[in-house]
């Protein structure tokens, strides 16, 4: 059958593949002739943003990525980090933004799928699945929709394949009405010496299909580019990917069997660009060529033109490289699990692409042109105007509270303080019996099976700091990430990011992202945290509005002993209570100001990176001493909604707490401020001395504030009752608005 | 004691079992391939949880066709013993070697959480090793647990004394309060009238290890060491 | 030949799904909804068989797998055009 007749290449329909004039330029002088309608294809989703970093690049290279640790850093499908005995920890954030948008089930689902693959094509399984989101008002009917739909979408996904979902955030903020975030992150482990990497080398190699047929979802270039010279009954193409996790579960086992062949010589999953992206980025790594025979590929439907098997996004799909000779060895392990496994072509020593349909050559590319010759743009910046305007609160203005039992109510009922445990007790959070501490604490705790390690993990983010500053907002993400992590009684060892942005062509959007890339490698940088991989998702913006920036940043941390882990909520009657670090007087940008008065300005909370490492390491050291019973960090609505979370928070009977507190900065500053690098712990009143002596040999703050038992939330400020209310009461606020929500 | 762990495409506790059974009780343990058409001797065969062919059309409606399902059910009826947990469950009751049906829960939605259960009769071998009337708290994880099945069989499920779980709250009293998927009568897990094939929705191997706190789904495990 | 195969919930037995969707039609404002029952439909394509033996067959499908004769009861239309 002759291949249908292809689009002219004309500047309408290159435009309509999102490239520009100046990139189609280039092109044709790199190729010293006109591509054909499937290249020029090849090139628009090589050189999109999604593929190329090509606005981010530049910024993103002065990110830590190196150190002792890593064993792969960026430009893999994910980050890998040496955690001893011979293993290593493998993981990723990624966006699913748009899609979940469109189709919020359908799109959060296969984002979970996606991240999914990322981790098991290093060889790595799968242990722990977090996820960061971002919605607009939850008053809004359509927010609750798209929040149910992605909750759903997630829960559906992660609970078929068999990969527990230990946890994450859910945020709210008019900035996200049409725009909401779903940031996945995924967790696995493997044997160090048994990681496979995106490599198609070995000349006359097998290039090996394996997994779904290939239908023509998820091409959306295509069916913007079709309209314009296809006839006009020809129904737009749906541009929703669906996801079957049913198949993904069976290409886990099926791949982690593979990959315990030396025969596999590597391996990339089909992901965003599908087909075009795999191959040519595993050639390009090897500096090999790659000859395909495009009607061998497992397809859907019928009549799918080159342009379309390229561009099709159909999940569930795997490209390898196998051995010359093993073909039948691998197809008799993706039989067992009823998977499609077909040798497509084969790699070559050339350094081009050429691909083939029915005999005709379709494609035939330099690899590298393709791949590495991505335009990198230095994009300008400059500092947006509303920030004079935000930056200006006048404290003086907003008088201090009388009694803090009302606003202490008003926070927990805040729907990004409020409990979460409608969308996680949708998720499995235990299935594969290593969730340690479950979710709802500050990290989730993976006890690592084939040792006595445990791995911590929290993601975390706050756009409305980002949105006020956003260096110090990113810095702030990874402190306290690296805060939530040393609560849970571990090390910080690795951390990846989810860069979440408007549009970069406009300079205050990219000064935003040149000051956050600043401030998480500032901080990583001190920490000595290398960023292993990562995600940059722009152009977040409706109808000319941009979100908030939001960086998304997960870490990893190590538990050497994985009985020492730590939850966050009080353990017994009798226990004294303190804080690690000290309270300022801020009250900028702080989740009190916005419930309250519904403020978002002032000056976001100060961070001391140095005090900030020494109290988390304080901690550590509590933690692994059996001296801290708990440690919770004191975030968003400060002290007051920390200490009443420790409360409540646990899976036993809730305890009440009578806290003592001398001070003469404002009141509202310091029950409801922000101020970083503060940890809420509880221990034994016998221990108090010997915390007094560790904190004061650090050169840090300690102060003992209180003691567990009652049923009552008691604070006395200076001697005055300052919130007294049940315990009981507190949880039911807390509990009840993400059950309505969602309900 | 030698124990089956059954792998079926799409089954995701199979492993968790295995842990138990093997790293943790030191049992002797072997996989079992949906695949295969014959089974070996075993003491104990577990059909574990899952997604069993993704739980496309009714959770277990497919796998009771897998191969190896035809020397299960043979093997049940010849009095070995059989448990299924959550997925499992839903296979045994699909297949008919247990009554009544597993539909989706009342809300709809997919519950994980750990839950009390009462322990109605300790004369099974899945149960003997602790007394009726204990409270054991056990995770849950599914969407379609509701356990239903007609008046008469529930008649005969409670003449027969079939049923072994309940739920409950925490000081062991049964209501609507506390039952979180909307089962008939708060049923979490019923035998056979021989009592040797066992479902239960909550997962016992899940609270087994003694890495965490709460070790009460050993007493399942426990029950049938002591019975073999 | 197309087997159109309907499977829904016995009477009797307690459709959520059901109960959910009518809920929601009331929301929005459909007050003359009075009930509604979900089920599933499932199309089956079948080769070489009298409508006769389709109808046996397609029968037993629906006994054996399709439907769960515990709680579901199934109703199909056989159809010669392809």
């Amino acid at each position: 059958m002759p291949l249908p007749p292809s689009p002219p290449v004309n500047i309408e329909n290159i435009e309509s593949l999102g490239l520009t004039l100046g990139e189609f330029e280039r092109i044709q002088d790199l190729l010293g002739r006109n591509p054909n309608w499937t290249e020029l294809a090849i090139f628009s989703v090589m050189w999109s943003e999604h593929c190329s970093y090509k606005s981010s690049k530049i910024l993103l290279k002065t990110l830590p990525t190196e150190g002792p640790r890593v064993v792969q850093g960026p430009g893999e499908n994910a980050g890998v980090v040496d955690i001893g005995d011979g293993m290593v920890a493998v993981f990723k954030i990624e966006s699913h933004n748009h899609p979940s948008f469109i189709e919020p089930f359908q799109g959060a689902a296969t984002g979970v799928g996606g991240i999914l693959r990322d981790i098991f094509t290093m060889g790595a399984r799968p242990i722990a699945l977090l996820n960061s989101l971002r919605f607009g008002d939850p008053d809004e009917p359509h927010t609750r929709y798209l929040l149910k739909g992605v909750v759903s979408g997630i829960s559906s996904y992660g609970n078929c394949v068999g990969v527990p979902n230990v946890g994450g955030e859910i945020n709210f903020d008019f900035c996200y009405d049409n725009n909401n975030l779903v940031n996945v992150f995924c967790l696995g482990v493997a044997q160090k010496d048994r990681i496979f990497l995106g490599k198609a080398s070995g000349i006359g190699n097998s290039v090996l299909y394996v997994g779904s047929k290939t239908g023509r979802d998820g091409i959306k270039g295509a069916s913007m580019a079709s309209a314009s010279f296809e006839s006009s009954t020809e129904e737009m193409r749906p541009t929703v990917q669906v996801g079957d996790p049913f198949t993904e579960k069976l290409l886990i086992e099926a791949c982690l069997e593979a990959m315990q062949h030396d025969w596999v010589v590597g391996i990339q999953d089909m992901g965003a660009a599908g087909l075009t992206s795999s191959s040519f980025e595993m050639a390009d790594r090897s500096g090999t060529g790659i000859e395909l025979d495009l009607s061998k590929v497992p397809m859907r439907e019928t009549g799918m033109t080159p342009f379309e098997i390229l561009l099709s996004e159909s999940q569930e799909r795997m490209l390898f490289v196998i051995e010359n000779g093993r073909e039948d060895e691998a197809k008799k392990i993706f039989d067992k699990w009823d998977l499609d496994a077909v040798v497509i072509g084969k790699v070559t020593d050339t350094g081009i692409m050429r691909m083939t349909m029915e005999g005709e050559e379709v494609v035939n590319l330099p690899i590298d042109t393709v791949v590495e010759s991505a335009p990198q743009l230095v994009r300008p910046t400059k500092k947006p105007s509303y920030l004079d305007a935000v930056d200006n609160l006048n404290v003086k203005l907003i008088p201090e509270l009388e009694r803090g039992d009302g606003i202490l109510k008003l926070l927990l009922k805040s729907v990004n303080i409020a409990d979460k445990s409608w969308a996680y007790k949708q998720y499995d959070h235990m299935v594969g019996i290593n969730t340690l501490v479950l979710p709802g604490s500050d990290a989730a705790v993976i006890r690592v099976k084939e040792s006595q390690k445990a791995l911590a993990i929290s993601v975390d983010g706050n756009s409305r700091y980002c949105h006020l500053n956003p260096f110090r907002g990113a810095q702030i993400a990874v402190a306290e990430c690296f805060r939530n992590i040393a609560c849970s009684g571990g090390v910080p060892i690795g951390l990846t990011n989810c860069l979440n942005f408007g549009n970069p062509e406009k300079p205050e959007i990219m000064w935003q992202f040149e000051q956050a890339v600043a401030g998480i490698g500032n901080v990583c940088n001190y920490f000595n945290v290398p960023i292993v991989s990562g995600n940059v998702s722009l152009y977040n913006e409706t109808k000319g509005k941009s979100i908030y920036p939001t960086p998304i940043v997960a870490a990893v941390g190590l538990l050497e002993d994985q009985t020492k882990h730590c939850t966050q909520w009080f353990k017994n009657p009798g226990d004294r209570i303190g804080l690690l670090g000290l309270t300022l007087e801020e009250i900028g940008g702080t989740e009190y100001l916005e419930s309250y008065l519904d403020l978002c300005q002032g000056s976001v909370p100060a961070l001391d990176i140095q005090y900030e490492r020494k109290i988390q390491e304080l901690c550590i050291d509590l933690i692994q001493e059996d001296i801290a019973l708990s440690a919770h960090d004191c975030a968003d609505g400060g002290l007051a909604v920390a200490l009443a979370e420790a409360c409540f928070t646990g899976p036993g009977e809730s305890l009440g707490a009578t806290i003592n507190l001398y001070a003469s900065i404002r009141n509202d500053a310091l029950l409801f401020g922000e101020s970083q690098s503060r940890i809420v712990i509880s221990y034994s009143p016998d221990k108090k001395d010997i915390i007094e002596e560790k904190a004061k040999n650090a050169g840090l703050d300690f102060s003992d504030l209180g003691t567990v038992g009652g049923t009552d939330l008691t604070v006395n400020l200076n001697d005055k009752e300052f919130i007294k209310e049940k315990i009981s009461t507190l949880e039911e606020v807390w509990r009840e608005p993400l059950q309505r929500y969602g309900g | 004691m030698k124990c089956g762990i059954v792998v079926f495409p799409g089954s995701n506790c199979d492993r968790d079992s295995f842990h138990i059974l093997k790293e943790i009780l030191g049992l002797e343990t072997e996989w079992i391939w949906h695949k295969e058409n014959s089974l070996k001797k075993f003491d104990l065969v577990v059909l574990p949880g899952g997604f069993s062919y993704g739980d496309y059309l009714r959770p277990g409606a497919i796998s009771k066709f897998s191969p190896i399902m035809k020397s299960i059910i043979k093997y049940a009826e010849n009095g070995g013993k059989l448990l299924g947990i959550c997925n499992g469950f839903q296979i045994l009751v699909e297949c008919g070697l247990l009554p009544g049906v597993l539909m989706r829960n009342i809300s709809h939605a997919f519950i994980c959480d750990t839950v009390p259960v009462r322990l109605e009769n300790d004369q099974t071998p899945f149960t003997s090793s602790s007394s009726k009337g204990t409270v054991l708290k056990l995770p849950i994880a599914h969407a379609d647990g509701r356990y239903f099945a007609d008046e008469d069989t529930i008649k005969e499920l409670n003449d027969n004394d079939q049923i072994v779980l309940r739920y409950c709250d925490s000081s062991g009293t049964v209501s609507d309060e506390n039952n979180p998927n909307g089962s008939v009568t708060n049923i979490a897990g019923i035998v056979n009238k021989a009592k040797t094939v066992c479902g239960m929705m909550p997962h016992p191997e899940r609270q087994a290890d003694p890495l965490w706190p709460n070790i009460d789904g050993q007493v399942i495990f426990k029950s049938l060491i002591q019975s073999t | 030949m197309l087997a159109k195969i309907h499977v829904t919930l016995k009477d009797g037995v307690l459709d959520t799904q059901g109960k959910a969707v009518h809920h929601a039609l009331n929301d929005l404002g459909y007050q003359e909804v009075k009930g509604v029952n979900l089920g599933k439909y499932v199309e089956v394509q079948l080769d070489g068989l009298s409508p006769a033996e389709a109808e046996e067959r397609v029968r037993e499908m629906c006994q054996n797998l399709l439907a769960n004769p515990v709680i579901e009861s199934y109703r199909f239309t056989l159809d010669s055009q392809e």
